[in-house]
């Protein structure tokens, strides 16, 4: 049982450092590809460790009217997206981490970063801070019941909201067709798109306009807390994409206490991620950024889609 | 709970038809009403030769060679060159706003679903689960053409019902008789060469499509 135990915890620490390492160079990766589909020639895939990098040998600057909870909300969010990514199933099912939380937690998590950056936004008292958490909070009200029913098409398929089981039954027995899975998974990316401020909702290159969101918030910010919330939004898009290849495609992923099966896990994980922002990168460039107010109707039908999904469950697969 | 393959692959393609009429619903842009269109109709014919294949129903060989040719081909060229004849590019803001008809589209799939469902159970047809999403195809689309303003989207809500129709005969009986989806395929045809020549003569009296405009018409 401890011999279990111990590969688990290895598995978990290998899992969750690798996350961490790779989040900087997926966001090249899809900022490579957008460059590259604009027929660009881009800043190169490890440019965000770059910035980091830069960022972390800077002295912070800090409003006068700062109070710690602007410094200490930095430090929050990371730490929530790196419990993120330690509990979504990466390369094993296998992860002491995972009972901790299922995927009502994993929202509530997502949610508890949002609150503090948006909390912290409006700490300075700027008007394009209070405007982006603003934005921010209308967008994420409404995406995370959209969210929520998402994953429970994936509950009920597997009859527990818990990740590990949830891929498990999903990608470790014979090969089933879910249709319910097609309206879950468009709802998804619909999602996926809001949560980590991507285009049509928002653009993430953009700075000092009227129309920006995360980048409204995070205005105030310098030096290591910038880095450190640069480094949790790249965090959490690699969350929401593992998310989503553990939901929708988890084959590949390595089993309980399976050492070799890691050895495949590894560079199927990698092509997965690979494949996923090149096709984010895809989206991004061929679609145009909607105005804020069509935002609500955007995730109106992304949360349809996901109730759509689970009739379409109890109609086609029980 | 485990269907044979081809009963999967059925009720997926009809799942992804299901999933294009609300796309539709929700769908201002003209032009991508169009495209969706041609697509739902590619999903049927995909779906039918699936259903033809999987039951060894040949007749139903070529009424998926009937829709790839009328719907996947035809009927949006001839759309398309209508809309750009008539130069709309965008529907106005329909009656009630895109929300709310989702949710309407909702409880319209939950009532469908609820209806087709003893129906299904008796059924013995490798399609029987489809029945549903047929039913709630036709009232999505019969819902978009009452939301609808614009001539041109009436008429798409009216040719997507068609497909709902075809989808609820192929998974009902496996398809209708020849000779009545040739009547059919025709009726479709000329209705939209039809409408074409009414949507001249609507915008000629009233220099918009808008059919709001009509229900001002009186008797001199």
């Amino acid at each position: 049982m401890s011999g279990t135990l111990a590969g688990g915890i290895a598995f978990q620490a290998m899992q969750t450092i690798l996350a961490v390492l790779i989040a900087p160079l997926m966001l090249g990766w899809v900022n490579q590809c957008r460059a590259w589909l604009q027929n660009k020639k881009g800043p190169g895939l490890v440019q965000p460790y770059r910035v980091i990098n830069k960022l972390f040998h800077k002295d912070a600057v800090l409003a006068h009217s700062a109070s710690p909870l602007f410094r200490a909300a930095p430090y929050i969010l990371f730490a929530c997206m790196w419990l993120a990514v330690g509990i979504v199933p990466m390369l094993a099912t296998d992860l002491p981490f995972a009972p901790a939380a299922d995927v009502i937690a994993l929202v509530g998590l997502f949610a508890l970063a949002r609150v503090f950056i948006s909390l912290a936004a409006m700490d300075i008292g700027t008007s394009f801070g209070t405007l982006g958490a603003r934005r921010e909070m209308m967008i994420g009200f409404l995406a995370e019941p959209a969210m929520l029913m998402t994953l429970f098409t994936a509950s009920l398929i597997s009859h527990s909201t818990s990740l590990v089981t949830i891929v498990e039954t999903l990608g470790q027995r014979e090969f089933v067709i879910y249709p319910s899975m097609a309206f879950a998974a468009t709802a998804f990316l619909m999602v996926l798109l809001a949560e980590n401020a991507r285009i049509p909702i928002d653009n993430p290159s953009t700075h000092l306009e009227l129309t920006m969101i995360h980048e409204a918030m995070i205005l105030e910010y310098s030096a290591r807390h910038l880095a450190l919330v640069e480094w949790a939004s790249s965090l959490k898009l690699t969350a929401y994409i593992a998310l989503g290849i553990a939901i929708f495609a988890p084959w590949g992923i390595a089993e309980a206490g399976d050492w070799t099966g890691l050895l495949i896990a590894l560079p199927v994980l990698l092509l997965k991620l690979g494949l996923a922002g090149a096709g984010l990168a895809l989206i991004e460039t061929v679609s145009a950024k909607m105005r804020i107010f069509r935002a609500p109707e955007f995730l109106a039908t992304a949360f349809l889609l996901a109730t759509l999904g689970m009739l379409t469950h109890f109609l086609l697969e029980t | 709970m485990n269907l044979p393959f081809y009963a999967q692959l059925i009720n997926l393609f009809a799942a992804l038809l299901l999933l294009l009429a609300f796309a539709m619903l929700t769908q201002r842009r003209i032009l991508s009403l169009i495209n969706l269109f041609a697509l739902q109709g590619f999903v049927l014919v995909l779906s039918t030769a699936v259903v033809a294949y999987s039951t060894q129903q040949s007749h139903l060989y070529y009424s998926a060679l009937l829709t790839l040719a009328l719907k996947v081909m035809l009927l949006p060229w001839i759309l398309h060159r209508l809309t750009q004849a008539l130069n709309v590019r965008w529907d106005v803001e329909p009656l009630i706003n895109i929300p709310a008809t989702m949710l309407l589209g909702i409880v319209l799939v939950i009532f469908a679903f609820n209806l087709a469902t003893p129906i299904s159970q008796m059924a013995g047809t490798i399609t029987k689960s489809t029945l549903g999403i047929a039913t709630a195809c036709i009232l999505l689309s019969f819902l978009m053409m009452i939301t609808r303003r614009k001539a041109v989207s009436q008429v798409i809500g009216f040719l997507a019902m068609e497909n709902g129709l075809f989808l609820a005969a192929t998974s009902a009986t496996y398809g209708m008789p020849m000779v009545v989806e040739l009547g059919i395929a025709l009726d479709v045809l000329v209705g939209t060469l039809v409408f074409g020549v009414f949507f001249f003569h609507i915008r000629e009296t009233f220099e918009s499509l808008d059919i709001h405009h009509l229900e001002k018409l009186k008797e001199h």
